[in-house]
């Protein structure tokens, strides 16, 4: 059993704005284990970055922790230790965790590289943060190691250059080096291919695929498409409105999902098979969070709500030892549902292909 | 859709709901965006007090004049130099005899005319200027593009000082001037919005149905570029009336026997030591005019930006 | 960054070409002049024309004119300083204007730029508050109301410093111009630093430089506050410009021989030949400060000094 790095336990998070309390997270838990790719999935709006920026330290204006506790356990100057990060002191978090040990991967490579600082001393700067002793000449040759890790080739060009001269890609890829740079055991990925080109995003889930093997880390990702999950995740957790609705392994979610939400997520992943239909979608839009929700937040755009679901909030059912969902039809009482035949047929197909 | 359903309980609770989907959750609740800037601005109460002062200034301006029995410009030499208070002159008299809060109301109102006039007329010009340069983009956009350009480097302060040079000191020759000048900041901004709204999803989809242009503009792209319209006007009333305040101050104001704010400032300001009272009035209402309408403009901004 | 720095030579010269142009144009509308002088019998003026060679085509005009005006030939005043060469009264009386606008542009630009960011670094506090609040006030103050209010303080009431210019004392005399020509340089620079460092504080490259860890220290000087400077290059220009015409005002105000008082004699002596000269040598200032900081900030932005072209 491998040790768990990360442990989420009931984060609670609201913002207050012009129209009242936001409560963007609702009693989120869960936990990370070590050298495991967690996804959070979800569409946006649902608590995916508000549920992260606490992880992170960012503090915002109108943030408000209501509840929770983040333990996070590291290798520290003083050995292993275990802190909780919402309790953690800023200056601690700024000099032993920030960079070091938790690092972020942002969503739109185009904005995230400071625009006047060339992008060697911008990786340089990263690297000086957790080893400030090196001498230039290793810190350069650091640097070049980076830009090599992440698979660009004309390293010293690059080096030199702004990020205003690189492609969407290669500054995903500078992003990435910089995450890297100080080997953080905990990646946090925020939407990391969302801003790019299909046939890029592919490289820059593989890249890090790749670094998150060599390395061991541990990542957490998170997306609103679940077809970008599906190679990278081991677990994936399936939120909606500030909450976990389902949470499993990559294959009990993919294989076997319970929750109408994910049968909604899933159906809308284009797939190459049904060109004949169009793109089943999820009617609606997510709840207004200032208000309290009575019952399933999913209910009103859930095509197999039931009469309870308006009453009262499901609590998360066990399908097998990993896999829990958070909706009545799992209760014994419930109606016998299953997904939508679609879906089934396309379940069916790609169990073939894996097992093939 | 729904397969293999059986009601395995009696508990009425588990049976499917078959409701009316709510699709929209906002519905009821929901402001419009005029109404979220307008409940954004009310909450800021330096700025509501603004309005509040402007609303008072511009009725001393109108009304003013009816308020007292004195005429603004009868000269009547056995009072002049009066302090305030003095024989009924709540503000005092001129050098002249000149009673000065009528003349202050009255020069108020020359002031806010001038700016307001200009400022409706850039309004017009820079708005269309920059809807057509942005809406229609490629040559049209380059050419007209390169015209404000040229234009907006040419010194404005200087033009209009040599303007009203040529065209003799006068209400007319002022607004002109400004009005030549004062259009190109507002044309930009217009431009900048088209540009930012005219490949929103929304506008494409009405160019695709067929919409024609003219109608695209008026009902899509204008509304949404109201709000900067609307900040950028509210910005350049204060521009206006410094601008006429300064060519007063340097000799080229509205000509007797009227009088603005800024030919009453530069007139009272070589005896701002011995009758102070003669300058403070009009420097007073200048200065709030110009606080009021920035703090205004100010305001609208930061509530636009919140909604 | 050579096609950029080609582009604004052209516009400038565009610009001034479009200055020449206009101020000829002014030259042969000027009321008062010589030329329409209703005394004169025809013969008089077809002379002074040919005199002055404006029997010939426009275009020849025009481009004498610009010869005339290139070569620094403005003419003579015609009643200021009588017969004396226009250029003479121009060099005369810019040293003082170019030492206060000079000053002025200093002091109200790093006053307002250090406001600027420090309300920004404590947005949203009674700093922030009283910055903003001054700053308001300052773009909303007219620069003569500024000069009348210091002049009434600190003149005549604290009796410390002079209302007057007076020759003989040039660096007491100075400090109330400065200050009250500052006053709008250094408001309107307060509200664009701080406006455009907030921006900055919420943009994604600060999150990810601070998401490495840097301390705040790092992250404020090396990030933030360098984006901030450079983009606040660009509105040095026309902070500068409104400047030039404020110095006019705060000339008269506080009766500075200097170009803007000049001016502004000139055009209440209707001494057509002292107004263009200024305004020539003035739009070649405005035109000259705008080229220098429109290429500084290409010289400084990667983002233009790198572009192709």
């Amino acid at each position: 059993m491998k040790e768990t790095i990360l442990k989420v336990k009931n984060l609670a998070v609201s913002y207050t704005t012009y129209r009242g309390k936001v409560r963007s997270v609702r009693g989120l838990s869960f936990k990370l284990k070590k050298g495991e790719t967690l996804a959070l999935v979800g569409e946006s709006g649902c608590g995916k970055s508000a549920s992260v920026k606490p992880i992170m330290g960012e503090h915002e204006a109108n943030q408000v922790i209501e509840s929770g506790e983040i333990t996070f356990t590291y290798d520290g100057p003083q050995g292993e230790e275990t802190v909780d990060l919402l309790k953690i002191d800023d200056e601690k978090m700024q000099q032993e965790i920030k960079g070091k040990q938790i690092a972020m991967i942002f969503q739109d490579p185009m904005t995230s590289l400071d625009p006047t600082m060339k992008i060697g001393k911008q990786i340089a700067e990263a690297i000086k943060t957790s080893s400030s002793d090196l001498s230039s000449e290793e810190l350069t040759d650091k640097v070049r190691e980076l830009i090599d890790m992440v698979g660009i080739g004309h390293i010293d060009t690059v080096m030199n250059q702004y990020p205003h001269q690189l492609s969407g890609g290669m500054r995903q890829r500078i992003v990435i080096a910089i995450a890297l740079s100080s080997d953080p055991s905990l990646l946090i990925c925020d939407e990391p291919t969302t801003a790019l080109d299909v046939t890029i995003q592919a490289r820059i889930l593989n890249l890090i695929k790749k670094l998150q093997r060599e390395r061991g880390l541990s990542v957490i990702f998170i997306t609103h498409n679940l077809g970008v999950v599906a190679n990278v995740a081991d677990r994936v957790n399936v939120m909606y409105a500030g909450k976990i609705i389902e949470t499993g392994s990559s294959e009990d979610i993919f294989f076997d999902p319970r929750h109408p939400y994910t049968w909604g997520l899933l159906s809308a992943v284009p797939d190459v098979h049904d060109n004949e239909e169009k793109l089943p979608t999820i009617n609606g839009t997510i709840p207004d969070l200032t208000k309290e929700i009575v019952g399933d937040a999913f209910a009103p755009r859930n095509p197999y709500a039931l009469e309870i679901d308006f009453k009262e909030e499901p609590p998360m059912f066990s399908v097998n030892e990993h896999h829990e969902a958070a909706t009545w039809l799992l209760d014994e009482r419930a109606p016998k549902i299953e997904m939508p035949e679609l879906l089934q047929q396309r379940i069916m197909r790609m169990r073939g292909e894996v097992y093939d | 859709m729904i397969k293999n359903m059986q009601s395995t309980t009696n508990n009425n609770d588990f049976s499917l709901a078959h409701r009316e989907q709510k699709v929209d959750h906002y519905s009821g609740e929901s402001l419009s965006f005029i109404q979220l800037v307008f409940r954004n601005f009310a909450r800021n109460k330096v700025a509501l007090v603004s309005v509040l002062v402007i609303i008072l200034i511009a009725l001393t301006a109108f009304l003013g004049p009816q308020l007292s029995h004195f005429n603004p410009n009868t000269p009547d030499p056995q009072n002049s130099n009066l302090t305030p208070g003095q024989n009924g002159h709540w503000f005092g008299t001129d050098n002249l005899g000149r009673d000065i809060f009528t003349r202050v109301a009255a020069g108020t109102g020359i002031s806010l005319e001038v700016a307001f006039v200009a400022m409706i007329i850039d309004l017009i010009i820079g708005t269309t200027y920059g809807l057509i340069s942005g809406y229609f983009g490629g040559k049209v956009d380059i050419i007209m593009q390169r015209v404000t350009e040229v234009l907006s480097t040419i010194p404005m302060i200087i033009i209009v000082t040599l303007l009203v040079l040529v065209m003799k000191p006068g209400l007319m020759s002022i607004i002109t001037a400004m009005m030549l000048v004062g259009w190109i900041n507002m044309s930009r901004i217009v431009r900048a919005q088209v540009l930012k709204i005219k490949n929103e999803e929304y506008i494409l989809a009405a160019k695709t149905m067929g919409m024609p242009n003219s109608k695209i503009i008026f009902s899509e792209v204008l509304p949404n570029a109201m709000g900067q319209i609307v900040t950028t006007f509210m910005f350049s009333i204060p521009n206006a009336i410094f601008l006429e305040a300064f060519l007063a101050f340097i000799g080229l104001g509205v000509p007797a026997p009227l009088s603005s704010l800024g030919t009453m400032i530069n007139d009272g300001y070589t005896q701002a030591i011995v009758f102070p009272h003669m300058v403070i009035f009009p420097v007073l209402f200048l200065a709030l005019i110009m606080l009021g309408f920035n703090i205004i403009a100010d305001a609208i901004r930061d509530a636009i930006e919140e909604s | 960054m050579k096609k950029y720095i080609l582009k604004r030579i052209l516009i400038a010269i565009a610009t001034l070409f479009l200055i020449t142009f206009i101020l000829f144009l002014m030259e042969k509308a000027m009321p008062g002049s010589p030329f329409n002088d209703e005394k004169m019998t025809h013969e008089q003026v077809q002379a002074l024309y040919a005199k002055y060679g404006l029997d010939k085509p426009v275009l020849v005009q025009f481009w004498n004119y610009i010869k005339n005006m290139m070569m620094g030939d403005f003419g003579v005043s015609y009643s200021l300083q009588v017969n004396t060469p226009v250029t003479q009264i121009i060099a005369q009386h810019f040293p003082v204007s170019l030492t206060i606008g000079l000053l002025a542009t200093v002091v109200g630009a790093i006053c307002g730029f250090v406001m600027g960011i420090v309300a920004a670094l404590k947005h949203n506090t009674m700093i922030d508050s009283l910055m903003t609040g001054i700053s308001v006030l300052g773009v909303s103050l007219p620069n003569f109301v500024v000069a009348l209010i210091l002049s009434i303080i600190f003149s005549f009431q604290l009796y410390l410093l002079p209302a007057v210019y007076s020759a003989d004392r040039p660096f007491i005399s100075i400090i109330l111009p400065i200050i009250a020509l500052s006053t709008f340089t250094m408001a309107s620079a307060e509200r664009y630093a701080r406006s455009e460092m907030i921006e900055i504080m919420h943009s994604d490259y600060i999150r990810l430089a601070d998401s490495k860890g840097i301390s705040r220290r790092q992250l404020v000087l090396k990030h933030v506050v360098r984006n901030t400077l450079i983009s606040v290059i660009t509105v040095l220009a026309p902070l500068m410009i409104d400047l030039i015409a404020g110095s006019m005002v705060v000339e008269k105000a506080f009766a500075i021989p200097g170009l803007g008082t000049t001016y502004i004699s000139a055009i209440q002596a209707n001494d057509y030949n002292v107004v263009l000269g200024i305004t020539f040598f003035y739009a070649i200032l405005f035109i000259g400060i705008m080229l220098f900081v429109d290429i500084l900030y290409g010289i400084i932005d990667p983002r233009v000094r790198l572009d192709k072209g």
